[in-house]
């Protein structure tokens, strides 16, 4: 008992290192993880291989995504702060960048316009692909501003994407607050409409 | 009883002196006094003489005659309102005053050049401001207003802010203040000495009530941050229930001799039920009112008085009961909004938001220029040391107390209130006609009260002005956050709705439901009892769904009335059309009007979830919705020709209402339009390609519901997102049959793309609720199917 209560308390540091997570968040997570793997120590890609990299998550993989989401505190300083801007765009264009090469091609942007539309079933393929095409068009004319007629913008990297994104809150947006979850409230994926 | 006719004449005479003096009082012309009869001459001798009159003189009709006090109250009341509306009329001519100067501001200037006007010429200002006319007649529409339009959504998300700055803040504003003076008063020198305890408390309660009408208007324009301007609006709204305490509390215990800790234990449990009671008796009201206009769907003329009426009544029997008046009525509005507006015509909304905003309008107008009013013709006793005094210490104590509530409220929020937030909040606590009222209700029994009267009107201008005006230059100046409501690229549009989307997935995700949970809960309940009892049709359906509703339905019904051709819609088809072949690049020149399609079609068709943003309801307009409108209006330029044309094919297997029978004919938004014209060009008949439509709408509608199926099953695992570098693909639901058979009709002219979309991660809401999916799609996807002929016209 004494031996894995150590154990844990070495490995939560580590992860509190990490991540940034206070103790307490760590533990409800931790509970929350055990709950969607069945009590087990890794979730699997329940869809195959199609979508993603990794078969299954461990539990370390899984607090390194939340941790994208912490909420900015007081105290941080300004560079803090915009670090921590800069850490959650950057989850966002690596979200839709799927090849991982660095840029968000029209293909890639396409896909995230179709989906995004998707949900009100007729806007058509044209359709988004010309919403895409605009707003790759608005990307490059704000980071390149003077591209010659016959050039072609490849995508859009990172930098573009923190420009045109840079009226936009996401400190304040982009939040969860971890707090502790009472698991017998929570329903877990059980459709209850 | 017959007069003779030169008494007749007489007090025809006199009254017309009378009104001739209330009228030069008021500004207005004077009527000569030279419609007395013609026959009579002034006798105004005579009339103490009872006698017999001689005939000598035939008494002919009056053919012209005046009878001034008749009319006197009613007209006097109208002079009131058209005067402060053309003071109103005039502020916005040149408008750059009121950027830089609130308008109450300006009000209480005019109302103090009229004062001096009346107390020049010796004449009373109407009892506008006494307690029973404010208090049952001017502060409901006011209240009402806040209520109706209030931001529900961040009001809920801030509630605990809200009330701990409502009810906390006004406490220890009241309490510190009055203190404060009471210490002051023990000095010899400021000559203040026989005001005591409870009576400095009980001033100190009145003058802590804030009312930041001046300060929300100058928030508001500049797009302060929601968390600030809410918990701004939502403090102003609630301090009402501690202030109604703690008012009645001093003024009772200011004729005990001695205060005994019982009074003190007994105030708190008022506390709670003037609160309690007051919101009670709002949620009933409110529910009253929503089942009463479950069945008005044949006195559509009437519906929008019930909504008076049912919060007028609240008010009511909350004042009946000295419970919190406002809160009821606020509570009553919010419980309300949200079913009638469901229930009621479209007209009938329109007609309720307007007048609420009219009579608001007025009633706060009327308030400030008041103010101004009676200011000059008040009796004042000014004590130089009491006033400046007390305007310190309502600073200090404001700000004092912002920062300690701050502090310790700020580790329960998501957002904090940085240091800058903080001072917004205490610079913009301005006090305004509550507490003018509230002071004129003072018993006469209170010595000084003259002295108390003099210390409010001082702190209400002080604030008013000097604060009001200085506002808005202080908070650009400290450039506090704000809210970017003006971000209109399609960039951050797409990127905006796809942060949302993440943190809603990995909220699930990880369970977290914080207030999302209470909000979930309450939306199970009301979907299954609320709705069914208090709506007449009850089908579940998303806000937005059946908001478009009734605007295409509005639109629709003006539509068929009146011939609109939409013809400049043509020209900029066909160069969309030609812009559109070669859409490979992305290089290409977007026309502006594209652009705006574009951010149509997003902002309308992107699957909104728990939304985000917050729609300023400007305290003097009326929440604009003319953008929409507008687009609805020339998307159905040319419904017109195609309701003629076609006849309807039945939609296979699907009951859909009549109304949604017209919108599914035409598919595609604008820029599908242009693709109209291209299939056109390639020979497939008009008739041909929108009964071909016919068909892919009803399937889609079918696979539309498959689709639900789909992400039902998903629905129980929640896949988590893969670590850090490598991400999902960032697929939505699945929805490769409409995506196909929309294409399928498409042809041989359109590229098609027949693969599906790759299926979606299991992030979709576990709350999600299936009648929104269900019918709400049908319904978005015809409001993505505007007429698609827009250029055949």
């Amino acid at each position: 008992m004494g031996a894995s209560q150590t154990r844990t308390g070495n490995e939560h540091q580590h992860l509190m290192d990490k991540t940034g997570f206070s103790s307490e968040q760590i533990k409800n997570l931790r509970k929350r993880f055990l709950q969607l793997s069945g009590n087990e120590e890794t979730i699997r890609n329940q869809r195959g291989d199609e979508a993603g990299a990794f078969q299954e998550i461990g539990f370390e993989q899984f607090l390194m995504v939340m941790c994208h989401f912490r909420p900015p505190t007081l105290k941080m300083t300004a560079e803090e702060k915009e670090a921590m801007r800069k850490e959650k765009l950057r989850f966002l264009f690596n979200m839709h960048d799927t090849d991982n090469d660095g840029t968000i091609t029209l293909e890639e942007y396409r896909k995230v316009v179709e989906e995004l539309l998707s949900k009100s079933g007729a806007i058509g393929q044209e359709t988004a692909e010309a919403i895409a095409d605009a707003a790759m068009l608005e990307v490059a004319s704000t980071n390149v501003p003077h591209m010659a007629p016959d050039e072609f913008y490849e995508g859009i990297t990172f930098q573009h994407f923190e420009q045109i994104l840079k009226g936009l809150e996401m400190e304040s947006r982009m939040n969860i607050r971890f707090l502790d979850v009472d698991t017998t409230t929570m329903r877990c994926g059980r459709s209850t409409s | 009883m017959v007069m003779s006719s030169t008494e007749e004449a007489a007090m025809v005479m006199s009254n017309t002196e009378e009104a001739a003096m209330e009228m030069t009082a008021m500004g207005s012309k004077p009527l000569a006094p030279d419609n007395a009869p013609s026959t009579a001459k002034p006798f105004i001798n005579q009339i103490n003489e009872p006698q017999a009159f001689p005939e000598e003189e035939r008494v002919n009709l009056p053919v012209f005659t005046m009878d001034y006090p008749r009319i006197q109250v009613p007209f006097e009341f109208t002079l009131w309102v058209l005067l402060a509306s053309f003071a109103k009329i005039g502020f916005h001519i040149y408008h750059k005053i009121t950027i830089w100067i609130p308008e109450s501001c300006l009000l209480i200037v005019i109302g103090l050049v009229v004062g001096g006007i009346m107390h020049s010429v010796k004449e009373e200002p109407p009892a506008v401001l006494d307690s029973n006319v404010f208090f049952l007649y001017m502060l409901p529409p006011i209240v009402l207003d806040s209520g109706y339009f209030m931001p529900t959504r961040p009001f809920f998300e801030n509630i605990g802010t809200v009330l701990w700055y409502a009810v906390v803040g006004t406490l220890w504003n009241s309490i510190g203040i009055g203190l404060s003076l009471f210490a002051i008063c023990q000095f010899e020198v400021f000559g203040v000495q026989d005001i005591n305890l409870q009576e400095n408390l009980l001033f100190a309660s009145i003058i802590s009530a804030v009312d930041p009408v001046a300060a929300l208007n100058v928030f508001e324009d500049i797009g302060i941050n929601e968390q600030i301007y809410i918990v701004i609006f939502g403090e102003g709204l609630f301090n009402d229930a501690v202030t109604v305490v703690l008012y009645s509390m001093f003024a009772f215990l200011a004729d005990l001799p001695i205060v005994e800790s019982s009074d003190v234990f007994l105030g708190v449990a008022r506390f709670f039920v003037v609160g309690v009671g007051g919101v009670l008796f709002g949620l009933l009201f409110g529910f009253v009112a929503a089942f009463t206009t479950r069945f008005t769907h044949n006195v559509r003329q009437i519906e929008p008085l019930f909504v008076f009426m049912y919060s007028y009544l609240a008010y009511l029997v909350a004042e009946l009961f000295a419970i919190s008046s406002v809160l009821a009525i606020i509570t009553c509005a919010i419980t309300m909004k949200y079913y009638v507006e469901e229930n009621v015509s479209q007209r009938s909304c329109t007609t309720i938001r307007h007048v609420v905003k009219m009579l608001a309008t007025i009633s706060e107008t009327l308030i400030f220029f008041f103010l101004g009013v009676v200011t000059i013709t008040t009796d004042h006793e000014w004590n130089w040391a009491y006033i400046l005094f007390t305007l310190l210490f309502a600073f200090i104590w404001r700000g004092l107390g912002i920062l300690v509530l701050s502090q310790i409220i700020n580790p329960f929020r998501t957002i904090q209130f940085t240091f800058k937030d903080q001072f917004g909040l205490a610079y913009g606590g301005l006090r305004g006609a509550i507490c003018f009222a509230l002071v004129f209700t003072l018993p006469d029994n209170v010595n000084r009260r003259n002295l108390f009267v003099t210390a409010s009107i001082a702190i209400i201008i002080f604030t008013v002005v000097i604060q009001g005006i200085s506002i808005r230059p202080i908070v650009e100046y400290l450039n506090i956050r704000r809210t970017n409501k003006n971000l209109n690229t399609i960039n951050v549009e797409i990127h905006t709705r796809v942060m949302e989307h993440v943190v809603c997935g990995v909220e699930d995700l990880c369970g977290q439901w914080s207030h999302y949970y209470w909000k979930d809960k309450f939306k199970k309940f009301n979907d299954r009892f609320l709705r069914r009892i208090l709506l007449r049709d009850n089908r579940a359906e998303s806000s937005i769904v059946s908001l478009y509703k009734k605007l295409e339905l509005q639109n629709a019904i003006d539509f068929l009335d009146t011939p609109v051709g939409d013809l400049s819609a043509a020209p900029s088809i066909i160069s969309l059309h030609d812009e559109m072949m070669e859409a490979s690049r992305p290089k290409k020149k977007f026309l502006a009007g594209d652009v705006r399609k574009m951010h149509d079609i997003l902002s309308r068709n992107m699957y909104k979830i728990r939304q985000k943003t917050m729609g300023y309801t400007n305290k003097y307009n009326l929440p604009d919705d003319s953008p929409t409108r507008e687009i609805l209006i020339r998307r159905h330029a040319s419904i017109r020709r195609s309701l003629r044309a076609e006849s309807f094919r039945e939609m296979p297997g699907r009951n859909i209402p009549k109304s949604q029978r017209y919108y599914s004919l035409q598919p595609g938004g604008d820029l599908e339009s242009a693709f109209a014209l291209r299939r056109r060009s390639h020979g497939g008949g008009e008739v041909d390609r929108l009964s071909a439509r016919l068909q892919p709408s009803g399937a889609s509608a079918r696979s539309s519901s498959r689709s639900l199926v789909a992400m039902r099953m998903l629905n129980t695992i929640k896949e988590a997102r893969s670590a850090g570098e490598q991400p999902a693909a960032s697929a939505r639901a699945r929805t490769p049959s409409p995506g196909g058979s929309a294409s399928d009709e498409r042809g041989p002219g359109g590229s098609s793309f027949r693969a599906p979309l790759p299926p979606p991660v299991g992030w979709v809401r576990e709350n999600q609720d299936p009648g929104d999916i269900g019918a709400g799609d049908p319904l978005l996807r015809h409001s993505s199917q505007g007429p698609g002929g827009a250029g055949r016209s």
